[in-house]
């Protein structure tokens, strides 16, 4: 069941390469905009990176938010999910997960090649995709509960994005705290073990309330 | 057994019905009628548990369909006029997944076969967005003929067919009828279908 949702997602954004590859070069052109602009002051540009990927990955998050149930919301797959015997928390918690697979996973993996740019330490670094890696699916499980939220609205788009980003400034403060305290030479793991939490608490209650969105929003 | 009870439905400040009863038997066929705008499809859809009636309940085998969710659901089918088809995916993967996501998974024979039987057959592995509106529509009806469910909810099931496919639509509504199933559907046409008991339930 989980499997089969998560297999039908990947497929279609399989079959619609673009969507996925918009998301990813958003991010990579923003945060290589950052050097372009400022100029080779690599004291700057290494105070500057932690900030500076961690917003770009949120914005970038927010890309992809809308695509997430309104194709299904138009097509009427949406409604036959909402029909299915199964728990429709644990629908939207696979196409949560299929979500950041496609849209999370890459600039997790991108992250460390653009901290380059940056002048970022390699351990700096690791530090960087670590708290990408804890930090994006929160993105994708607070995301989902706004593109629920705003499903089937016009300017759908612009509102999910004034509905979340506020909810993503946790993540953002000590996702690139981690990088900051470790380019200070500060324990991070507080940072990082705070993300966790964010992320287990998430993992718990926003499918659920996606979940609930979605009733109100079908209705 | 399905019952409405007392059913109203009110959209915006409008009502468009209410005091609306019916009881639906194992074996029995359920026909919606009504003006364009006369909330047929808003009916299905609270039948469906897509939507709350603004007053009145809805019972399956006795027990309010809200209460017994997941019990409920894994005895329906639901076929609306959007027809739940992925553009992108291709014909038999629509079938398999559509059908693994309603609870219950087939093998790929069963699903060629079901596509041979309405009509899809050499077409299995084209993304649905090259076929045509009629095509598409048999994508969604092929779900009938692997569900296992009892009772089937059809809005339209007839708009877009051809006069083969609506000969082969009653053909699988008579024998669901037949095996003890139940159907609810809305159309405009006559319907001559075989069976001993069809009722019409009107909206104003």
């Amino acid at each position: 069941m989980l499997v089969w949702i998560i297999k039908r997602d990947l497929l279609l954004a399989v079959r619609r390469r673009s969507d996925v590859l918009i998301t990813l070069f958003f991010f990579v052109i923003v945060v290589s905009l950052f050097p372009l602009s400022v100029g080779p002051e690599m004291n700057l540009l290494r105070t500057m990176a932690p900030g500076v990927v961690w917003v770009a990955a949120l914005l970038a998050s927010m890309l992809s938010l809308n695509r997430m149930f309104s194709n299904d919301y138009q097509d009427g797959t949406l409604e036959q999910m909402m029909i299915s015997p199964q728990s429709l928390s644990l629908l939207v918690l696979g196409k949560t997960f299929a979500h950041w697979l496609v849209s999370g996973l890459p600039l997790v993996l991108m992250a460390p090649v653009l901290g380059i740019q940056y002048d970022l330490p390699s351990d700096a670094l690791s530090v960087l995709v670590i708290s990408l890696l804890i930090g994006t699916p929160v993105l994708s499980l607070i995301g989902a509960i706004g593109a629920a939220l705003t499903l089937g609205l016009r300017g759908g788009g612009v509102l999910v994005s004034l509905l979340v980003l506020p909810l993503y400034i946790p993540i953002l403060i000590f996702g690139s705290g981690a990088v900051e305290a470790n380019m200070a030479g500060i324990d991070f793991a507080a940072h990082l073990s705070l993300i966790g939490a964010f992320l287990l608490v998430s993992l718990v209650f926003a499918p659920w309330v996606t979940a609930w969105s979605l009733r109100v929003s079908l209705e | 057994m399905l019952q409405g009870i007392n059913i109203a439905c009110v959209r915006g400040d409008r009502e468009l019905f209410k005091n609306i009863h019916f009881s639906l038997e194992p074996g029995s066929l359920l026909q919606v009628r009504g003006a364009n705008g006369s909330g047929k499809t808003s009916l299905l859809r609270m039948l469906c548990g897509l939507s709350i009636p603004a007053a009145g309940e809805i019972h399956w085998n006795g027990v309010s369909i809200r209460t017994a969710n997941e019990e409920y659901f894994a005895n329906v089918t639901y076929i609306g006029h959007l027809g739940g088809v992925k553009d992108d995916l291709t014909v038999i993967e629509n079938l398999q997944i559509s059908s693994a996501l309603s609870g219950f998974e087939i093998s790929i024979n069963e699903a060629h076969q079901a596509l041979g039987k309405i009509g899809l057959s050499g077409r299995e592995y084209l993304p649905v967005k090259v076929l045509s509106q009629g095509q598409r529509r048999r994508v969604a009806l092929a779900r009938l003929l692997v569900c296992k469910t009892k009772l089937w909810i059809l809005d339209e099931p007839f708009v877009a067919l051809d006069v083969a496919a609506v000969q082969l639509m009653r053909e699988i509504l008579e024998l669901h009828l037949q095996h003890e199933g139940m159907v609810v559907m809305t159309t405009h046409q006559e319907i001559d279908i075989q069976s001993s008991s069809i009722t019409q339930l009107q909206l104003a």
